[in-house]
């Protein structure tokens, strides 16, 4: 991929809801860093993202090769910063598998999004990537998900999962599908809603004896739990919901 | 304990309420029957404050509070069970973290202590098994995947978990078969046949009251309560109709 020179826009398709004006608090050496990341034959590699909001714009642009037969596991939390932007570049060796959960949340202005483009260069690699967001006041999440099938990479599996949770009128949410297919013996599915909090529940919590807040909580956390369903660690699984909890909880 | 004045109340502008009067003293069992849209739905709503359900005159008291200034968790933590027709699915939250939480939530409102894992966990089993639910349901998500009769129980098991004072039932013996609506009625009188509780049960039919014996029974007909009995009134509803008992 060549590195642009100039500031992106939003004309770029993959920078088409970003806050592009905040980018400009970063120098264009920033802009361009890629963290490059090799995976050898049949190694599983895992990382998390908990994005902590100690900049006004977080920037993370990871580029994974995943050799034969290998594996590559991401999980984020993107809750944090005026404009945070996880996007993750990934190449699919054969019989590779690439999961991808992750959860933005956000209120205020806040624009938080996440854009993965998966190159399913070789037969039977996998894919699986799940996206949940909520956003309240004016924050906005983004999925934006690119996936390459090659010509030659037949019984590829791929798919994509987005549901977004808008608590109140003038948050948005967008997700952007984009498949490129080039071999015929393939499987890719997609979806992508956005809704509102089941009002039922909530007022059946109630009723119960939950107060709003709480009953809220519940909810969201049910919603946001089915991105880090496919990490193994339960622990590890309870702390991202906290983790993305604690941002709503400061908000609402 | 509970006494209802006068009420009036509205959806979207439509009045279903139009001045109606009951109280229900501690210890009793009363029945509110009715035909379809007499407001027997909206009544179980309005007492458990259901948002879009607004009063626009009269009194709610319970126990001498105004609970029609209560938000409706906090009716519940007073004391109050809404027990729901068609009860919510929660896809994601487990029965066992629901009422926990929610018990919880009633206790610190009340200002006792919460209840430990293990506390709540032994108090659940007890109450599911008084209405044969297994404990497996308890401990998947609320209500999805549950028969008909599967979240009747479950409802009765969350009644027995929450033990309220004054319990509303809104036909709590719809969707149930034969042995199911036995052990419903069961539980019913095991968790709120007392002297310090009470119970409105709304029902279409005489048959959960063979189980759960009322004291007294209403007759509700277009927003109001046109007659009242004893129990014989329910058989009489039974045999002869709404429309020409309510005439």
């Amino acid at each position: 991929m060549v590195e642009a020179a100039t500031y992106p826009t939003r004309k770029a398709e993959e920078w088409r809801y970003s806050d592009v004006d905040a980018l400009h608090t970063l120098d264009l050496a920033a802009i361009n860093d890629w963290q490059e990341i090799a995976i050898a034959p049949g190694d599983t590699y895992r990382d998390v993202f908990l994005l902590d909001g100690s900049d006004d714009v977080d920037l993370r642009r990871l580029r994974v090769s995943v050799g034969e037969g290998g594996r590559c596991e991401i999980f984020a939390v993107n809750a944090a910063s005026q404009f945070a932007r996880i996007e993750l570049d990934i190449k699919l060796a054969r019989g590779a598998h690439f999961e991808f959960g992750g959860v933005t949340l956000g209120g205020e202005q806040t624009t938080r999004e996440f854009v993965t483009h998966v190159i399913h260069a070789e037969p039977e690699a996998t894919s699986n990537q799940t996206v949940r967001a909520v956003h309240w006041g004016k924050g906005v999440g983004n999925f934006l998900g690119r996936i390459d099938v090659a010509r030659h990479a037949q019984k590829t599996d791929a798919a994509q999962d987005f549901k977004g949770l808008l608590l109140e009128r003038g948050a948005a949410a967008n997700a952007v599908p984009q498949l490129e297919i080039f071999a015929d013996d393939v499987k890719c599915a997609h979806g992508a809603t956005v809704g509102q909090l089941d009002e039922q529940a909530r007022f059946y919590m109630a009723a119960r004896g939950l107060p709003p807040e709480e009953a809220r909580k519940l909810l969201v956390r049910a919603f946001l739990a089915d991105a880090f369903a496919a990490l193994d660690d339960e622990v590890q699984q309870g702390e991202l919901l906290d983790h993305a909890l604690k941002a709503l909880g400061d908000a609402l | 304990m509970l006494k209802i004045e006068n009420l009036h109340a509205e959806i979207d502008g439509k009045e279903i309420l139009r001045g109606l009067d009951l109280e229900v003293n501690a210890g009793e069992v009363h029945a509110i029957m009715g035909p379809n849209g007499a407001g027997k739905s909206t009544l179980a709503y309005v007492l458990g404050g259901r948002p879009g359900y607004e009063v626009t005159q009269g009194t709610v008291t319970f126990n001498g509070e105004d609970l029609l200034s209560m938000e409706p968790h906090e009716r519940a933590a007073a004391g109050t069970f809404l027990g729901f027709q068609y009860p919510v699915e929660i896809p994601g939250v487990s029965n066992v973290q629901f009422l926990r939480e929610a018990l919880n939530a009633q206790r610190k409102y009340r200002g006792e202590e919460p209840l430990s894992g293990g506390e709540f966990l032994k108090l659940a089993k007890e109450k599911a098994g008084l209405l044969r639910l297994d404990m497996d349901m308890l401990k998947r998500n609320v209500n999805v995947g549950f028969s008909g009769g599967e979240k009747k129980r479950a409802e009765m098991v969350q009644m027995g978990i929450l033990d309220p004072k004054f319990a509303v039932l809104d036909e709590t013996d719809s969707g149930l078969d034969i042995d199911a609506l036995k052990i419903v009625g069961e539980g019913i009188n095991t968790i709120m046949r007392a002297p310090d509780k009470g119970v409105l049960l709304i029902t279409h039919y005489q048959r959960l009251l063979d189980y759960v014996k009322p004291d007294i029974v209403h007759v509700l007909a277009k927003g109001r309560i046109v007659k009242t009995g004893g129990p014989d009134l329910a058989l009489q509803l039974e045999s002869e109709g709404y429309e020409a008992v309510a005439a």
